[in-house]
């Protein structure tokens, strides 16, 4: 595979995306999994797939609609969803987690009606809703590298408040916090990297890359800079074992690195259950 | 003397429910006072006006002679919150990282700890006597030491206010005592200034400098020696129920 690996754009194409994803995903993931906000990755990966369906639609009825990308689409979706999740949390004060079975229901009723116009399911599509080795292009490897960039200086830089936001949220706000700023930033990250993980792993299993590692990772951490190291190894060793397994078995990536991290999910807990006794 | 807290005629509802009535109340510096009264008597909700995490429709609130409004030396207060008790215990974060996450309103955005942030969180540690546990999860401890690594939490950025709210809520009876032992000395030996929620009468008395009895009103503010000579007919009158004081080993 090494060989391929220098040989053809495409293999490179897909390890570096899977790299960075494999590294950003379980990243904010850890956030996402303390904060139990575990599906919003779900429903906002549903609405992602409401925007590649859109594109997808516009590409087939107008000769200028290929010249719309379906990944930068699915980002305005997605990020359009992080947002539409904020304010219904606002207007359900009481019932905040009401916010994230709208949103999936919405992406989902969204997504099948822009499938059914464009005459059903195509081989594009398909590469998106399970993922494709083939399908990145170097485009794509530009765009989430500027993700990867926005996505790890954020954490880099905003890592106390997330932190305390994360374990205390009221305690944050009366440490004068700006709480509301802190996690509207944090979702559209949250929205940016799974319309950016969808074309490695696709869009019905992005979330798993997200949560996956970081429950195998929370079993056995002391802290939580070592859950957030853990969770980035997990990611990345599905991640590229995933895609080598793929290559050669000639399997769906997606489904490959899910089961792997599976895999290492369930190590984890046997490996915990061992050292305790 | 000078007032640390000042509360002008501050009233608050919760849809159609009078919370809090026409509170006027002020904090010397320097002083340990206990606020009391049942449950749904409005004490969290005052705190949370103090706070900013609520305002209230009517009525002003002047920390360090600033309004709260204008207020921006958040670092200056420390909070230990009743949630404290309810937190996700399955949180993979250590006691050093929680009671670092107390500089963070004091650090500012984008701001690193520094060494001598470092050494801060160790002293405020080693305060709470929470040391041997410094790199244990803080799910694994017991009620009375996650309480500990709240205050030190709470007491990391040298807050001259601190605030707490029934902080011994589901700690250790046994741990009580030597957790009033602890805002007692925070107190007299640190001059920290303190405001401790409670529906406890009897166990704090001993400890504070100045009491305050909250039912939607403020029945009484005053210092303890004032407090001992009120009689069992005005604190039942009060608490709205006939009410007995006993004595206990830890008050």
């Amino acid at each position: 595979m090494l060989e391929a690996l220098f040989q053809y754009e495409f293999l490179q194409n897909a390890f570096i995306v899977g790299i960075l994803i494999g590294l950003i995903a379980p990243l904010l993931g850890v956030f996402i999994v303390v904060r139990r906000l575990s599906l919003i990755a779900d429903a906002l990966s549903h609405v992602t797939l409401a925007g590649i369906a859109a594109s997808l639609l516009v590409q087939k009825t107008f000769v200028m609609g290929a010249t719309f990308n379906p990944i930068y689409v699915g980002m305005a979706f997605s990020v359009a969803g992080s947002l539409f999740i904020e304010k219904l949390r606002t207007v359900y004060k009481h019932y905040q987690e009401l916010a994230i079975p709208i949103i999936l229901s919405g992406g989902i009723g969204l997504s099948v009606i822009f499938i059914s116009l464009a005459d059903g399911f195509n081989t594009d599509l398909f590469s998106y809703l399970f993922g494709s080795v083939s399908a990145v292009s170097r485009t794509d490897v530009w765009t989430i590298s500027i993700i990867f960039f926005i996505v790890f200086a954020v954490i880099f830089l905003l890592y106390k408040e997330w932190f305390i936001l994360s374990f205390d949220e009221e305690y944050a706000q009366a440490s004068g916090v700006k709480v509301r700023a802190l996690h509207f930033v944090f979702i559209v990250l949250v929205a940016l990297v799974i319309a950016a993980s969808m074309r490695i792993v696709g869009i019905l299993l992005v979330s798993s890359l997200m949560t996956l590692p970081v429950a195998a990772s929370i079993r056995i951490a002391r802290g939580f800079k070592q859950a957030l190291w853990l969770s980035v190894l997990f990611g990345e060793l599905a991640v590229i074992v995933g895609l080598f397994l793929s290559y050669y078995l000639n399997l769906a990536p997606g489904g490959t690195i899910v089961l792997l991290a599976v895999c290492i999910l369930i190590g984890a807990i046997v490996w915990r259950k061992w050292k305790r006794g | 003397m000078d007032d640390i807290l000042r509360i002008e005629d501050v009233s608050f509802r919760y849809d159609d429910e009078d919370v809090l009535q026409h509170i006027h109340f002020h904090i010397p510096k320097g002083a340990f006072v206990g606020l009391v009264g049942p449950n749904g008597s409005g004490k969290s909700t005052l705190l949370k006006c103090i706070l900013r995490l609520l305002k209230p429709q009517t009525g002003r609130i002047f920390l360090f002679g600033t309004p709260i409004e204008q207020f921006k030396d958040w670092h200056k207060i420390g909070f230990v919150s009743q949630k404290a008790n309810s937190f996700n215990t399955g949180f993979p974060a250590t006691v050093y990282e929680v009671v670092a996450s107390g500089l963070a309103g004091k650090l500012g955005l984008f701001r690193r700890l520094k060494k001598s942030d470092e050494k801060a969180v160790y002293e405020a540690i080693d305060a709470v006597g929470m040391s041997p546990f410094i790199h244990r999860n803080i799910g694994e401890l017991s009620g009375g030491q996650q309480q500990r690594v709240f205050i030190a939490r709470a007491i990391v950025s040298q807050p001259e206010f601190l605030i707490l709210d029934e902080p011994t809520v589901g700690v250790d009876v046994h741990h009580v005592q030597s957790f009033y032992d602890m805002l007692e000395r925070l107190n007299k030996q640190h001059h920290m200034t303190l405001l401790l929620v409670t529906h406890d009468i009897g166990t704090i008395t001993e400890k504070v400098t100045h009491v305050a009895c909250l039912n939607k009103h403020l029945h009484f503010h005053g210092s303890v020696q004032q407090f001992a000579q009120l009689k069992t007919e005005d604190l039942a009158s009060f608490y709205g129920h006939h009410l007995h004081l006993l004595a206990h080993d830890h008050a």
